[in-house]
């Protein structure tokens, strides 16, 4: 289970963080909204030990993740980026196969496991093919893959942060990359997802985290984040919330 | 790119090149012998019992002259080919050079310290001097390769950035002083500063030869350990970090091997170029970016395009002899121009 208590993290004399603090439940999707430059990449990167914490600890199972070794903690907390810079003409399934480097499962097994995570970003048909010549879509969801076949298939104690996962798929792929993300924490692990589609973030999640100025200003469930005035004093943006008229979840309406 | 050939079978025919081009820099020179008596004398060096008084005149020439000359140009090629790739590995770049963290420029100033300072001090005892020169041209590829090190680190981190930066910076700066010696040197230093810094396997010598050896050995055995770990660092280094690799241990390694690797080549054999930047290059389009496969076949390629540029270097102008430098900038320049002009459509 991942921990982050009072967490604080400062870039020169700017505060970019403040006193966060969070818990991330087994089997839970948490979102992480909030305008640019509030602070959500920089969490992710603190949740995940790129930053180290100015005040405040960070911890996967009550031990510090300074303190975890290399390769066990890969096998319990996997990381998408934002965005990705291998500039090599690896095949599809090479960059998936990555994601199993921390494990020692067998070249039989990672080649299943490699297939199955393809399959579940909705990426196989992309088998053979070279990475390089990848639309920028295509290629993150083979890094979804990546990720997905890093902790494959899921379970109790694992940890997947995922940064804007989203931000370059067509509607039908958020929609299917969050039904995969939806099927791991299904299986126990516990997601944080860093989103900018409220009405996504809305339907998928479970508990939202609103970041504004590096501070928590609601960490709660959808219903009760997405609310007109919190969302205006956060974004500046004035909306109307209506529910899913199928499924209930709200809707957020720019007004 | 797919690999479009099977792996198996592309380091086999790299490993039959790589016999043919030892078989050839074996047997051929100012006294061509014949290739099976290069056979039959190559196997009684080793100790095989074949007789024949006449294998004699032969097994000399092969053991004293082309043996240690072969040796090298292996060791240099493999070595140079070797660094290539962890150098195109840690910048994440394959137009990386291995000279980029300063090893080459390190080394090639410590030379020419030991060639016109050398020239004219009488304080090193005859029995070191033929050792000087190497020995120099090590220890200054190691002090600029640690320097351009050190000013990458900042807060336990090293910034590849910031090295590549240093590197140019302390290029630059040996590149100055190596002109200040050339200006104070005479004639006949200035001459042997031109071919050293041209590359030669001429004069090839096992005193010479051995810590080459060592040191190739030991880079040979120790990059593929760290295959796996090459293959994260492509993909970025938070994300090699997230694999669970311990990247700061790893690019220590990687310079460290490149430091020593290149800095035992130059001393031994000069400079030459190209090999490290074009035989990465060449093999990645022919195998694919896998750094399992991509380092033993680089080995395997840059120890044969080595040893043929060798070759070509004996045989072009013999009995005259051609600096290597020359030839692998005649082969290498071309074909990295083919390849910008390829990547650019």
């Amino acid at each position: 289970m991942l921990r982050a208590e009072n967490l604080t993290l400062k870039r020169g004399s700017s505060v970019v963080l403040s006193g966060i603090d969070l818990q991330l439940q087994p089997g839970e999707v948490l979102g992480v909204l909030g305008p640019n430059g509030a602070g959500k990449s920089t969490l992710l990167a603190a949740l995940c030990g790129e930053l180290l914490p100015s005040a405040g600890t960070v911890s996967l199972d009550g031990l510090a993740l300074a303190d975890w070794q290399g390769p066990l903690r890969a096998q319990r907390l996997a990381v998408l980026p934002q965005n990705s810079t291998l500039g090599f003409a690896f095949s599809v399934e090479s960059v998936v196969a990555m994601g199993r480097l921390p494990h020692a499962s067998g070249a039989r097994l990672d080649a299943d496991i490699v297939a199955q995570a393809l399959q579940a970003a909705d990426a196989a048909h992309l088998c053979g093919r070279n990475y390089l010549q990848l639309s920028g879509g295509e290629r993150q969801r083979v890094h979804l893959a990546r990720v997905l076949a890093q902790l494959w298939p899921g379970q109790h104690g694992q940890v997947l942060l995922l940064d804007e996962p989203t931000s370059m798929l067509d509607p039908l792929h958020q929609h299917t990359t969050l039904q995969a993300v939806r099927a791991v924490a299904a299986s126990g692990c516990a997601v944080l997802v860093v989103l900018h589609d409220l009405n996504l973030a809305a339907r998928y999640c479970d508990r939202l985290l609103l970041l504004a100025n590096g501070k928590t200003q609601a960490l709660a469930s959808p219903q009760q984040v997405l609310q007109p005035a919190l969302l205006e004093s956060v974004f500046g943006l004035q909306v109307l919330v209506q529910s899913h008229p199928e499924l209930g979840h709200p809707l957020v309406i720019a007004r | 790119m797919k690999p479009v050939v099977h792996h198996r079978l592309l380091l086999s025919a790299l490993g039959l090149l790589l016999l043919l081009a030892i078989w050839l820099s074996l047997a051929l020179g100012p006294v061509s012998l014949p290739l099976s008596e290069t056979l039959r004398a190559g196997l009684r060096l080793l100790g095989v019992p074949l007789d024949g008084e006449s294998l004699e005149r032969a097994e000399l020439i092969i053991g004293q002259i082309r043996l240690p000359r072969t040796l090298l140009g292996l060791a240099v090629g493999a070595v140079l080919a070797l660094t290539g790739v962890s150098m195109q590995g840690l910048f994440r770049n394959p137009l990386a050079d291995p000279g980029l963290v300063g090893v080459s420029s390190g080394a090639a100033l410590g030379a020419a310290f030991a060639i016109v300072l050398g020239a004219t001090s009488t304080a090193v005892p005859p029995v070191f001097a033929p050792y000087l020169l190497s020995a120099s041209a090590f220890a200054g590829g190691l002090l600029v390769t640690s320097m351009v090190f050190r000013l990458g680190r900042r807060d336990g981190q090293t910034s590849v950035a910031t090295m590549l930066l240093a590197g140019l910076a302390l290029t630059a700066l040996s590149g100055a002083v190596i002109g200040l010696l050339t200006y104070l040197a005479d004639d006949a230093t200035l001459r042997s500063l031109t071919f050293w810094n041209l590359g030669s396997l001429n004069g090839a010598s096992y005193a010479r030869l051995w810590p080459l050896l060592l040191v190739a050995t030991a880079v040979a055995l120790w990059l593929p350990r760290r295959a796996r770990a090459l293959n994260a660092l492509l993909l970025g280094e938070s994300e090699a970090r997230h694999l669970g690799f311990d990247v700061e241990r790893l690019k220590r390694e990687l310079v460290l091997c490149t430091a020593l690797g290149v800095g035992a080549a130059v001393a031994a054999a000069g400079m030459i170029g190209f090999i490290g930047l074009v035989v990465p290059h060449l093999v990645r389009l022919l195998v694919g970016p896998d750094h399992r496969i991509l380092l033993p076949a680089s080995l395997l390629a840059g120890a044969s395009l080595l040893l043929f540029s060798d070759l070509l270097a004996r045989l072009l102008l013999a009995p005259a002899e051609l600096p290597i430098g020359i030839v692998t900038a005649l082969l290498g320049a071309p074909f990295f121009l083919y390849l910008l002009l390829r990547g650019r459509g």
